[in-house]
């Protein structure tokens, strides 16, 4: 691995993504505290390096499947903030028009295939996409991303087995936070990493720390090589700590405060890199500094919008059914 | 318009995937054993050696991660896939890509998710396949919205419908009564599409309406020639679709008759059968001149002995008491 091969640019936009990640959670937190978020979210807060190592390998073609824990994905690929804020608020200028909320956040446009409230029920959607770019003769990939915990479930299973056998350009990146929600990652398997089941699949597997996102970036870097070469799909395990609980609310009676405190003061993937940017100068203080600010302002930007959006009108129920007239789909009046 | 053969119910679908497969090169099959083996039923006959691997994938045993492909392939705008989930009574191992994935992400991502997708699958009591391997279960999906539901029962309807079916935005649970497949009827020739939501009329009639789906159309139809003969003129109205659910031809015919018979094959309760009966009461209760009778299976799993299953399916003779009953 030769991290000098890595342009001033994009470590800037690693710096910047994961900052903007922290931000929105941060004043997601507040402002699901503050009763104008409804319903639950789930924060990306500490695992910021995976999607934003990730993500600086895709273009705008290529597709991703998310999760409950979907903000940072959608970030990371470069969707609307303002769109998505709009829907945490349940918004009708929200990406989905406030009929989503923080687990749907959506934007097919620049290749998100939509957050996901089942856990792994986006995994074989990702590998559906790469079906469509292998026919259709594309240089495309898609990306799965998914928790410990949907590694236990049969789409994973399925989904993986389906892209391994059809040769598919796919990666599949689980992020092992260490909790399905209270259950700890000893309890859920008896192997010491996810990626021990690639084997099982016939493909190559890794596992990462996911709190470095520069050995993020390098890994997905190579699958994702691999996968537009026609090689077929690759796993990543990107072992991280959720600084949140599971939903906010969570009291996360299930780990100590000492474990939390611990991760925070070491493993924290925005201090890691700042301390990395510095000590090789590529960015001073000052810059760091106004990168922060600059986020709050668009973050701000986005909440301001969000606020002031009008909610989604009582007829609009009624729509997104269907492609056509909900005419006899309906079938009584209301 | 073309010529007019007789064809079987299953050729009639062979002949709709295959119209689809040449047209539209977004559109692949996906299924369990429908390579050279050509489906568990012989529908997807030749059509492997026709399109090869790149069209038609042979899948594994994994329902979910196939339906779950087929999804993100419709949503991704790439491919306009068939799935073939050889009996419907397996949707049990896939049932979170239906409903949570396929039916709602075009809601929930406000109207921006095309899922243009078909899940095909055989149901259908009859071959002594017990509770597993018989059911029909069309009333579970049109309980769930966001699915459009098709049941054919004449071999040009299943063309027709499938064509239009591929070619809709929206996913489409297309159950084919396995007991059906090899009926024979006129199918032309032409690639002829017959729209969602829209009921045929398969006999008219002006004293009793018989609503029925699938192999219930055939049986309702030999009441209907038996009662002929006694001057009882019965009308027998084939939805096709249940969802899109042509409301106004069932209404207009009860209001016609002022008596209605459903026949299903579906479990009895929150169904297709008592859908159709509330539709009625709601719609035409100045109309109606007698209680609604509703013909359907008890509810019960589907028995394995020929002679159980026999009395378990709906009778011809069940159906014209029915409609004696009420007349």
């Amino acid at each position: 691995m030769n991290k000098g091969e890595i342009s001033k640019e994009k470590l800037l936009w690693f710096y910047e993504t994961m900052v903007k990640i922290r931000v929105h959670e941060e004043r997601a937190a507040e402002l699901f505290a503050e009763n104008a978020i409804p319903g639950f979210v789930h924060l990306y807060t500490g695992e910021e390096a995976i999607a934003t190592g990730v993500m600086a390998n895709l273009k705008k073609e290529d597709f991703i499947s998310s999760t409950h824990r979907g903000h940072g994905h959608y970030i990371a690929k470069g969707g609307d903030i303002k769109a998505s804020m709009a829907e945490l608020f349940g918004k009708a200028t929200g990406c989905c028009k406030g009929k989503g909320g923080s687990m749907h956040i959506v934007d097919l446009s620049i290749g998100e295939l939509g957050a996901n409230g089942i856990v792994g029920g986006g995994i074989p959607h990702a590998v559906g996409a790469a079906l469509g770019m292998k026919l259709n003769g594309l240089n495309d990939v898609a990306v799965a991303f998914f928790g410990e915990g949907a590694s236990n479930q049969q789409n994973f299973h399925e989904g993986v087995n389906l892209a391994a056998i059809w040769k598919l350009p796919v990666v599949f990146v689980c992020e092992n936070n260490g909790y399905q929600i209270s259950l700890p990652y000893a309890k859920q398997q008896i192997i010491n990493s996810v990626a021990e089941r690639g084997k099982s699949y016939g493909i190559p597997a890794v596992s990462v720390d996911g709190q470095d996102v520069m050995a993020v970036y390098e890994v997905a870097k190579e699958a994702i090589e691999r996968a537009r070469n026609g090689e077929g799909p690759s796993l990543i395990e990107a072992k991280t700590y959720r600084f949140r609980g599971h939903f906010e609310g969570d009291p996360a009676i299930y780990r100590t405060k000492k474990e939390l405190e611990w991760w925070k003061e070491n493993k924290d993937p925005i201090i890691i890199f700042k301390k990395l940017l510095l000590e090789k100068n590529i960015l001073s203080e000052d810059d760091l500094a106004l990168i922060q600010k600059k986020k709050e302002e668009e973050i701000e930007e986005a909440v301001k919008f969000a606020e002031s959006s009008p909610q989604p009108k009582k007829e609009d129920i009624l729509k997104d059914v269907f492609s056509t007239s909900t005419k006899g789909v309906l079938v009584w009046e209301w | 318009m073309g010529m007019v053969r007789e064809i079987t119910y299953a050729q009639a679908i062979n002949e709709a995937l295959d119209y689809k497969l040449s047209k539209d090169k977004k559109v692949i099959m996906i299924g369990e054993d429908i390579g050279k083996f050509g489906g568990c039923f012989g529908v997807s006959a030749g059509l492997f050696d026709k399109y090869g691997s790149e069209r038609i994938y042979d899948a594994p045993i994994a329902e979910s991660g196939q339906i779950g492909v087929a999804i993100g392939a419709a949503a991704s705008g790439l491919l306009r896939p068939v799935f073939e989930l050889m009996f419907v009574d397996f949707f049990g191992v896939c049932m979170d890509q239906i409903y949570n994935q396929a039916a709602k992400m075009r809601y929930m991502f406000g109207g921006k998710a095309k899922i243009s997708m078909v899940i095909r699958a055989a149901g259908g009591a009859g071959m002594s396949a017990a509770g597993q391997h018989s059911q029909l279960l069309h009333s579970i999906f049109c309980h769930l919205p966001g699915l459009k539901v098709v049941v054919p029962s004449t071999p040009s309807d299943a063309k027709g419908l499938l064509i239009s079916s591929i070619e809709d935005d929206d996913p489409v649970v297309f159950i084919e009564h396995k007991g059906l497949y090899a009926v024979k009827g006129p199918v032309p020739e032409e690639p002829q599409r017959i729209p969602l939501g829209v009921a045929d009329v398969k006999r008219e009639g002006k004293d009793i309406t018989i609503v029925a789906t699938a192999a219930m159309v055939y049986k309702s139809l030999e009441v209907a020639t038996k009662l002929d003969k006694e001057g009882i003129s019965v009308e027998v109205i084939d939805p096709r679709s249940i969802v899109p659910l042509d409301e106004d031809t069932i209404i207009n015919s009860i209001k016609k008759t002022g008596r209605l018979v459903v026949v299903d094959e579906d479990y009895p309760r929150a169904s297709f059968a008592t859908d159709i009966a509330a539709l009625a009461v709601a719609k035409c209760f100045k109309e109606l001149k007698s209680p609604v009778k509703l013909v359907t299976p008890p509810a019960t799993p589907i028995p394995f002995s020929p002679v159980l299953e026999k009395a378990w399916v709906p009778s011809v003779e069940k159906i014209e008491k029915a409609v004696r009953e009420i007349l």
